[in-house]
């Protein structure tokens, strides 16, 4: 019996990634809500406060996921940009676009939670450690990449484009890191001296998980749901399309 | 309660960034709400174009 | 081989050829570098000490900036009158060609900031010392900036407001050749060695040149197809 073939791009068409991200949202917006919840209440009602910090380090809790997001997301966008780009697989293209705008905001999150977080903790909002800098950075790359994906009219050629500055944007992602690690230590006397998150015991650490996954989960969510929107937009001639969207105010 | 709002004097700084982490994230989500119902709407009106075209 | 190397160098002549007629481009690159590091003390103020620290960030961000200026040039004469487009149907590899293309717009502009670039040192204070490094740096990292600006003006190929975009593309990607130019600079001024800096800088010239060739390749075949 001829082993059935595995179509991996059986859910790459248009129709079928549609209806399954169509099903698939409501789980991953519910999981969110649900760990988001959990993460909440053991990060601020089981979690003590911390020796040095007090309650200040509670923020760690939504700065280190956003963080985690927008450095995932970004490499995330990098993946589906050349799978677009290599094989020109529309839903690739569609997704690479959709994460973009959800990978921003995560970074834009991180910086300004980290300036909440670094007020009290170092004295000042803005403090050039290498880390926040760095995500800085990436926010331009984001940026950048959503700028150039509006402003070219061909959708196609606006996915390729962009796909090519999303892959030199992420061989670029390490090097800018090092190298503004690099320049931190160098200047390391004039800026404050950065200390590292709180010792972690295991109930933060427990937090912390619970809240990454909940923004890992939100972030399917997201992504999917504007990538749907996008795919109908692209489509909207589509006979697929009309099927759906007949008829229906 | 209140004490708990206070979080140890840094209130504001916790509140401020978990305020803000609601703001975008709902915030996103009610943009693409508006996103989708507009273009449904929009798709509609071009289905229903394209099977009844007029005169 | 003779006759790749010989398609080569026939694209680099004429393009030399061509920024010689127009002159005034590569000159107006010149002078909006040295007016811009000129304006900082005037913003800053006329103190020795304070200019001579922020002499390698002022030179290397003003270089950047004025590369910045003449990339959206770099692809658009030639996209507008087709010659671009007879550059891709030709039989040599694109890569190569583009490379030839950058040699001469970094010959035209970057070369030409290196060689002034001693004379704005002064300006700020600095000594022979930091200004024979500040030279091998911007030497190093001039050909970086045209590399990494020849994909942004490549994507932004016949955009209307295509300047302004690609510098917002390609700023970040500037981050890098900033830090380790200024850093080389800075180095040598507090009397460790710039090696350091410097050779990471070279590499990190070898590493664009081999990458942003097929970057910009890409590029060009996407708006050009």
């Amino acid at each position: 019996m001829a082993q059935p073939r595995v179509q991996w791009f059986k859910f790459s068409s248009p129709p079928n990634f549609y209806d399954l991200s169509g099903r698939l949202i409501p789980w991953f917006g519910g999981l969110a809500a649900i760990l988001c919840v959990a993460g909440l209440y053991v990060g601020f009602v089981v979690a003590p406060p911390d020796y040095q910090q007090g309650d200040s380090y509670r923020i760690m809790f939504i700065h280190v996921p956003a963080a985690w997001m927008s450095m995932f997301l970004y490499v995330l966008m990098a993946v589906y940009a050349a799978i677009g780009l290599i094989w020109r697989v529309k839903t690739a293209e569609v997704m690479a676009k959709a994460i973009a705008p959800t990978g921003a905001l995560f970074a834009f999150l991180c910086l300004w939670t980290g300036a909440l977080w670094g007020k009290p903790t170092w004295g000042t909002y803005w403090v050039w450690d290498a880390r926040l800098t760095s995500q800085l950075i990436l926010l331009f790359l984001y940026l950048g990449y959503m700028a150039l994906h509006g402003a070219i009219e061909d959708r196609q050629r606006a996915a390729n484009a962009s796909a090519v500055l999303a892959l030199a944007g992420v061989v670029n992602v390490p090097i800018i890191y090092f190298s503004v690690v690099w320049w931190n230590t160098l200047h390391q006397g004039a800026s404050i001296t950065v200390t590292s998150a709180p010792t972690m015991e295991t109930v933060m650490f427990v937090a912390l998980m619970l809240m990454t996954f909940a923004c890992w989960m939100y972030a399917i969510a997201v992504v999917l749901w504007r990538a749907r929107l996008e795919l109908l937009e692209r489509e909207r001639r589509a006979k697929w399309v009309l099927e759906r969207m007949g008829g229906k105010a | 309660m209140m004490e708990f709002l206070a979080m140890g004097g840094h209130g504001p700084f916790v509140w401020g960034s978990y305020g803000a982490a609601l703001l975008v994230l709902v915030g996103e989500m009610i943009w693409l709400r508006r996103r989708r119902i507009a273009l449904r709407r929009q798709l509609a009106r071009l289905a229903r174009l394209q099977e009844s075209p007029p005169p | 081989m003779s006759a790749l190397l010989r398609a080569l160098m026939a694209l680099l002549r004429r393009d030399l050829l061509l920024a010689m007629r127009r002159r005034q481009d590569a000159l107006v690159v010149l002078g909006f570098f040295v007016v811009v590091v000129s304006l900082f003390p005037l913003g800053v103020g006329p103190d020795p000490q304070l200019l001579r620290s922020m002499a390698p960030g002022v030179l290397w961000v003003s270089a950047l900036l004025a590369t910045m200026l003449s990339l959206e040039r770099l692809f658009a004469d030639d996209f507008r009158d087709g010659s671009l487009e007879q550059l891709l149907l030709t039989p040599q590899p694109l890569p190569l060609l583009v490379l030839m293309k950058i040699l001469a717009h970094w010959l035209v502009t970057g070369l030409p900031l290196v060689l002034i670039s001693p004379l704005l040192g002064m300006q700020l204070n600095l000594d022979g010392t930091e200004i024979a490094v500040l030279m091998m740096a911007l030497l190093l990292g001039t050909p970086i900036l045209s590399l990494v600006g020849a994909i942004g003006a490549g994507l932004t190929l016949g955009l209307r407001g295509g300047g302004v975009l690609i510098s917002l593309l390609i700023l970040p990607l500037y981050v890098p050749a900033l830090i380790m130019g200024a850093g080389a600079v800075d180095a040598v001024m507090y009397g460790s060695s710039p090696d350091a800096h410097l050779s990471l800088l070279a590499a990190l010239l070898i590493f664009t040149l081999l990458l942003a060739p097929w970057a910009i390749a890409a590029a060009l075949r996407i708006m050009l197809d």
